[in-house]
């Protein structure tokens, strides 16, 4: 049985090119499970890039992915989902016209012969929602098109976390909302970790990754300048870390921070 | 009130009332009523609108031609005349929910009609080869369409305009200029001018009231008895009751002798309305109950998140234009039927606009992702009853246009708004 801490995900020399540009050098990264990993970074540090490498949307150059300290390939979607990697996308996916049971499970719906198991993807759907202490919503049986931003965050994170998934990415879930549905949204965030899920979170809100995560990898350019837990840092070192890719002690050796440039 | 959930590992979860159980929560009469009264003011109209209209329209025009609107014989012409309309309408439902349309249904019905009347008048082939035949003819329009518009990404307004003209060449050429086909089939013909026998229909009509009412309370106590979100009861029984009333009703009204003279009795259902009831229990088990209908609805609503869930959007497009184009064949099939032959013209004209009509007036949207197949069935008898109504009254042809496209434009203009206030009632 695994114990929060280890290692879920860990990817080690991960290198990533388009053409002639290298968008990703030597990357390290690691989830641990029952932790938020927060990712930081300015526009065009590689943060989509990384996170699409672990999606398998992007093949990777070079570099080793390790799941659950075995060697894995993430060659599609497919293969992420398999392994138990849930990805909640900035545009939610979330069809207006659907309920919350149905969206949850969409694409993916239990059957029972030709027909739908309409029951026992309710109930899985209430457990989940249950386990994850949601409790802004007024029926499961909700069509998405009445829900807040907020709570189709909600909707699209418990969607992630319906399929025993391992590792959950949200990228910017706090972007759009409003700050009594940004609190929910950082609740359920911890709860997710606490619930046994390694969580990675991208977001370029300081306060929100102060607030839930337990370490912080910062990009600088494609590097990794840091990875550190939250305790020992501050504000102004990780917005530091961001902006010229050292802080102090911190971060990247002054030329490499340079000669990225 | 609080919920225990059964099963899953560990100590069952508590839920509160606070939570989003609430939805788990007893009705009594009033709190049903204020339920379905919030759930119309939040723009989920459902049938509401197409059953007022049905309502308004049978007491307009028995007002106005009491001895003649609602004679039996009217009623028996009434329910014919919206068979092809229905079918062609619920084939187009599968369309609209993905937000598309075809323009092309209307004329496609007509080729298709005018395959069959050839095989069985030119090269005698029996009815259901012919019948087949045309089928076929319809799933392989649809799949051209399906491709052009799923594949090519041409907007399937333009390949279904393109259609629309090029398939009334097709019949045109079929039959020849001027020219009609004669349809005497005996099983094509008896679809929409034979009836069935008295007690099978009586027999038929029970049988669909019981089944109806026992699916519908067996499901809700299911979910009850698992804890889901069911429901009032209160809704569930009186759904079934007007159907059953409804369903008893109309038996009744057709099964009474509408013969013209005492010589002979003519009484009972139209052939063809058994063979929409079928349509419509296959349609509605396709849509409500499948993971293919489930798709339908979810490419409709959001294509971007279908494909990402991993739905094969591109098959979903295409075959909803060969379930069109299908059901567009058997409308044909029927309309021939109706009229014991087929004309250059079958299927042109106002027949599509007609369809489409139906389906909107009945509730489905045109900007997809929300429609039923009984939408078909309820806009397709607003639609026959303006037609036949505006026909007993002897109206202008100019103004029966008019009339029509307004009714139309009514019920579009009702989609739209109910649109508008379910996106402002976002809490």
């Amino acid at each position: 049985m695994a114990e929060n801490g280890d290692p879920v995900l860990h990817l080690t020399g991960l290198n990533k090119s388009f053409g002639a540009v290298h968008v990703l050098h030597d990357v390290d990264f690691t989830v641990r499970r029952g932790e938020v990993m927060a990712l930081v970074g300015d526009n065009g540090a590689g943060k989509s890039t990384l996170i699409k490498c672990i999606a398998g949307i992007h093949p990777t150059d070079s570099g080793t992915i390790t799941f659950e300290g075995a060697p894995v390939q993430i060659g599609s979607p497919r293969d992420a989902a398999a392994l138990g990697i849930e990805i909640v996308y900035q545009d939610l996916a979330l069809a207006d016209n659907l309920d919350i049971v149905q969206n949850m499970f969409l694409g993916r719906e239990r059957r029972k012969g030709l027909v739908l198991d309409e029951a026992s993807m309710e109930e899985a759907a209430r457990q989940t929602l249950a386990r994850l202490s949601v409790r802004t919503v007024k029926s499961v049986r909700q069509q998405v098109a009445s829900l807040s931003g907020g709570q189709r965050q909600t909707v699209a994170i418990a969607k992630a976390a319906l399929w025993d998934s391992k590792v959950v990415i949200l990228d910017e879930p706090t972007a759009a909302l409003g700050v009594a549905q940004t609190r929910q949204v950082l609740d359920l965030v911890r709860r997710l970790a606490e619930t046994g899920h390694g969580v990675v979170l991208i977001s370029h809100n300081m306060n929100d990754v102060f607030e839930v995560a337990d370490r912080i990898t910062a990009l600088y350019l494609g590097r990794v300048a840091a990875d550190v837990a939250t305790s020992d840092v501050t504000h102004g070192q990780v917005v530091e870390l961001i902006t010229a890719g050292r802080s102090g002690d911190l971060g990247l050796a002054p030329q490499t921070a340079a000669e990225s440039i | 009130m609080s919920t225990d959930i059964p099963g899953g590992k560990g100590p069952a979860v508590k839920l509160a009332d606070a939570d989003f159980a609430n939805d788990l929560r007893e009705h009594d009469m009033r709190s049903a009523v204020r339920d379905y009264r919030d759930r119309i003011r939040s723009g989920e109209l459902g049938a509401l609108p197409a059953i007022l209209g049905l309502t308004g329209l049978i007491v307009l025009f028995t007002a106005l031609k009491p001895e003649t609107f609602l004679s039996e014989g009217n009623i028996a012409n009434l329910f014919t005349q919206a068979l092809p309309i229905t079918i062609l309408a619920m084939g187009l439902v599968f369309v609209l929910l993905l937000g598309e349309i075809d323009l092309s249904a209307g004329v496609a019905s007509g080729v298709c009609a005018a395959v069959m009347a050839k095989l069985m008048v030119d090269s005698g082939q029996p009815w259901y080869v012919a019948v087949l035949s045309a089928v076929a003819v319809g799933i392989v329009l649809g799949t051209a369409i399906g491709w052009l518009v799923s594949v090519l990404r041409i907007p399937s307004f333009v390949v279904t305009l393109a259609f629309f003209l090029g398939i009334q060449g097709i019949t045109l050429w079929m039959i020849g200029e001027g020219g009609t086909v004669p349809v005497r089939d005996d099983v094509i013909v008896a679809l929409a001018n034979k009836n069935m026998p008295v007690p099978l229909g009586w027999t038929l009509a029970a049988l669909c009231a019981a089944g109806y009412a026992a699916t519908q309370l067996l499901r809700w106590k299911r979910q009850r008895d698992r804890r889901l979100h069911s429901r009032p009861l209160q809704l569930v029984v009186a759904q079934s009751a007007v159907v059953a009333v409804v369903l008893l009703a109309g038996t009744y009204l057709l099964s009474i002798d509408r013969a013209p003279s005492p010589l002979i009795t003519l009484a009972g259902i139209p052939w063809g309305v058994p063979l929409v009831g079928v349509l419509l229990i296959g349609c509605t088990f396709v849509l409500s109950r499948t993971a293919y209908g489930r798709h339908i609805y979810a490419v409709g609503g959001n294509a971007e998140a279908a494909r990402r869930a991993g739905i094969n959007v591109t098959r979903i497009r295409i075959s909803v234009f060969m379930i069109g184009s299908a059901f567009a064949a058997v409308s044909g099939i029927v309309a021939a039927s109706r009229l014991n032959s087929v004309a250059t013209d079958a299927g042109g004209g106002n027949t599509l606009l007609y369809a489409v009509g139906a389906a909107v007036i009945g509730g489905t949207s045109l900007f997809g992702g929300r429609g039923k197949a009984r939408d078909a069935v309820l806009g397709g008898l607003v639609i026959a009853i303006i037609e036949n109504g505006l026909g007993l009254l002897g109206t202008k042809a100019y103004l029966s246009y008019l009339i029509t496209g307004v009714v139309l434009l009514l019920a579009a203009s009702i989609d739209a708004l109910a649109r508008r206030r379910r996106s402002s009632t976002g809490r």
